[in-house]
């Protein structure tokens, strides 16, 4: 008997961006997939396993979107490496499969007959078959395989059985056991790359059989939609209607949350254990993850409609309407809506956990409203950054140019959307049990350390560590409206913003006394005046990003220069914006 | 022989048709890359001599960006980068 495990074939999914990679790799995996990081970089690496008719078990890999191997960003840089069996800790794939859109097959060709020259196997799976169908193309396959040069099958990935040819393809591919040769690719130039187009087109010209037309539904939807001045109003009624559900909708389950871990910190209160490790339980670990857990309804909700918005073709549309063609503006308010899923989330939690939830006029949701306002903020701030920054040294204001594929709107896959949400709610709940979990014990250890000597008589945290570096930054933060518990709280939310939310939770909790409020992440609300509240959201729309943020820009620039500029200016920008925040509020009398 | 005049792409209105001749890249010289990049993406996303195209939509602030059918496909851009797709109107 064979005593050798062996291990399972890799087969790597390359294609265009929006050409239904991500459905047929979820078609294909089903419930049997991952998702992790590649390491060291922001990019999501997507794993999943299949068994294929032939019982041959066969790991999938999703590789980033591309139009190139000619790496242009971290994620297409994953992309290259994977399909030369460059990255040093994934193995390199043993099928390359070509997913292109049967609809929109022209860039997809290209990018084929680049991936021809790996040296590895190739096949192409023209996904989407029945839109193309339904568009008038006739694509002949088997011209279509002669003229590429590689094998060639039909996909339907939203229906069922429509992934079989593919998985019959996989087979065959698979146990021919083609063997990989020395990669010719080499990174191409303007001629190459307009040799392999001009080669692709002459394939298209003799594979289709009859052309589709533009898709009459999304020319319809486009004339309203990029409407120049309507197109913008939707957007904004589109985000207005998004940030009132989040904070509407997420409230009756949040209130569950926070009830279940009220009760789960109120048994342990009653445990028979030593004080301090009843405190670290209590306080540290479930009032201060709970009190991030507690936002968990919130994010599945924000990330339904990002998920939404993007499966429908809408988020490319939502980039060329507010696109400004002098600067990065584009980069600045769609990337937090698109990539950066730490910076929307978190305005959400600290909305919630600082605004009271009340309505104003009537009918509309004070803390959607904020939100609104926050995002609006967002945009101003950013116009008169990059109006600065060029007058200031115009050319890092120049950024990359604006060109995207703007692609046909679809209706989006309940399984997709569902798959996706699943994903992003487990990653944020992986997160809250590591980094969140390892700064609230961090945090616990601040506030009960040193403890307070025999017979003291104030409350036992204002001997702690913590008290007296919030105290001391006080004179600084005094103007802000910040009192020295949120001081504590601002230093690791610049590591993870969500951190000063749970580290509130802690610090409050442990404070004790009839300042805490009774429910786990309902620990702010209330406390402080809305001037103050609102002067920390203020605070938060400049502070310093996530620490990955930093990383990004150390890697694009090659150097600390600009990590230690855009620190120090968004420091001092949140500064001053939460200092004017705080100052007016309280002139109007929300002090 | 009649000599059929080239535009700038990017100086093109509203629903205009036209085949590419030539990309020509010191006519876009306010565009955020380097020309041998630009030419690069341009074709990458299928901006070659003998490819049709149609400018769909534009933006609100001074026309920008625009959104350009080019065959089959539909790609939104800046005109700054557009002047250097020179192409023959066919409207």
């Amino acid at each position: 008997m064979n005593a050798v495990v062996e291990l399972a074939p890799v087969v790597a999914l390359v294609g265009n961006p929006n050409c239904g990679k991500t459905a047929l790799f979820n078609a294909l995996t089903g419930s049997r997939q991952k998702v992790a990081n590649y390491p060291g970089v922001t990019v999501e690496k997507k794993v999943g396993r299949v068994t294929t008719p032939a019982g041959r078990s066969i790991e999938i890999v999703d590789l980033p979107g591309t139009y190139s191997l000619r790496a242009r960003s971290p994620d297409e840089e994953i992309t290259r490496d994977a399909v030369l069996g460059k990255l040093a800790t994934e193995r390199a794939p043993d099928l390359i499969v070509c997913v292109a859109d049967a609809s929109n097959l022209r860039l997809a060709l290209r990018l084929a007959l680049e991936l021809k020259q790996v040296g590895r196997p190739v096949m192409m799976s023209l996904n989407m078959m029945d839109i193309a169908r339904k568009r008038g193309v006739e694509i002949d396959m088997a011209a279509l395989e002669r003229e590429l040069g590689i094998p060639v099958v039909s996909s339907v990935a939203v229906r069922r059985g429509g992934i079989d040819a593919l998985l019959a393809a996989l087979d065959t591919r698979l146990a021919a056991n083609q063997a990989t040769v020395a990669s010719e690719w080499r990174a191409p130039d303007a001629t190459a790359l307009r040799g392999g187009q001009r080669e692709a087109d002459r394939v298209l010209r003799a594979a289709i059989r009859k052309a589709g037309h533009l898709d009459p539904g999304t020319a319809k939807a486009d004339a309203v939609l990029l409407h120049p001045v309507g197109g913008l109003l939707i957007l904004l009624a589109i985000l207005f209607v998004m940030f009132q559900a989040v904070f509407a909708w997420a409230s009756p389950l949040m209130e569950a949350i926070s009830e279940a871990f009220t009760w789960l910190g109120a048994l342990v209160g009653e445990a028979p254990l030593p004080e301090l490790i009843r405190s670290f339980l209590k306080d540290g670990v479930i009032a201060g993850v709970g009190s991030v857990i507690v936002f968990l309804p919130q994010i599945v909700i924000l990330f339904f409609f990002i998920l939404l918005l993007e499966d429908l073709g809408y988020m490319a549309r939502a980039a060329f309407l507010i696109d400004d063609r002098r600067d990065r503006l584009t980069t600045i308010l769609v990337a937090p809506l698109m990539t950066c899923s730490a910076r929307i989330p978190v305005y959400t939690l600290i909305i919630s956990a600082f605004i009271p939830d009340r309505e104003v006029w009537g009918f509309i949701g004070l803390q959607g409203l904020v939100m609104f306002g926050l995002y609006a903020a967002g945009i101003a701030g950013a116009l008169t950054v990059s109006f600065v920054a060029k007058r200031l040294f115009w050319r890092t204001a120049e950024g990359e140019p604006f060109m995207l594929e703007l692609p046909d709107y679809k209706i989006p896959q309940a399984r997709s959307l569902a798959f996706g949400v699943w994903t992003r709610a487990l990653a944020f709940l992986k997160r809250a049990g590591t980094t969140i979990l390892t700064m609230m014990i961090l945090i616990w250890a601040l506030a009960s350390f040193p403890q307070p000597p025999e017979g003291a008589t104030d409350p036992a945290i204002s001997y702690s560590l913590a008290a007296k570096i919030g105290r001391a930054i006080e004179p600084v933060t005094h103007p802000l409206g910040f009192n020295w518990q949120i001081n504590v709280a601002l230093i690791p939310g610049m590591a993870a913003r969500e951190v000063a939310v749970g580290a509130l939770g802690t610090i409050y909790a442990i404070d004790g006394g009839e300042g805490a409020a009774e429910k786990i992440g309902k620990v702010v609300a209330g406390q402080w005046p809305l001037a103050t509240a609102l002067a920390l959201l203020a605070w938060y729309v400049f502070a310093p990003q996530c620490a990955s943020t930093l990383a990004v820009i150390r890697r694009e620039t090659g150097g600390w220069k600009w990590v230690a500029v855009t620190f120090f200016y968004m420091l001092a920008l949140a500064y001053a914006a939460a200092l004017a925040t705080n100052q007016i509020a309280r002139a109007l009398g929300a002090g | 022989m009649t000599i059929i005049p080239t535009i700038a792409l990017g100086d093109a209105r509203v629903g205009f048709r036209g085949l590419i001749t030539a990309l020509d890249l010191a006519r876009a010289p306010a565009a955020g890359l380097p020309p041998p990049e630009l030419e690069r993406r341009l074709i990458e996303l299928g901006f070659v001599e003998g490819a049709t195209v149609e400018l769909l939509h534009q933006g609100l602030f001074g026309g920008d960006p625009i959104a350009v059918r080019v065959a089959a496909t539909t790609i939104a851009l800046r005109r700054r980068e557009a002047m250097a797709v020179m192409v023959t109107d066919q409207s």
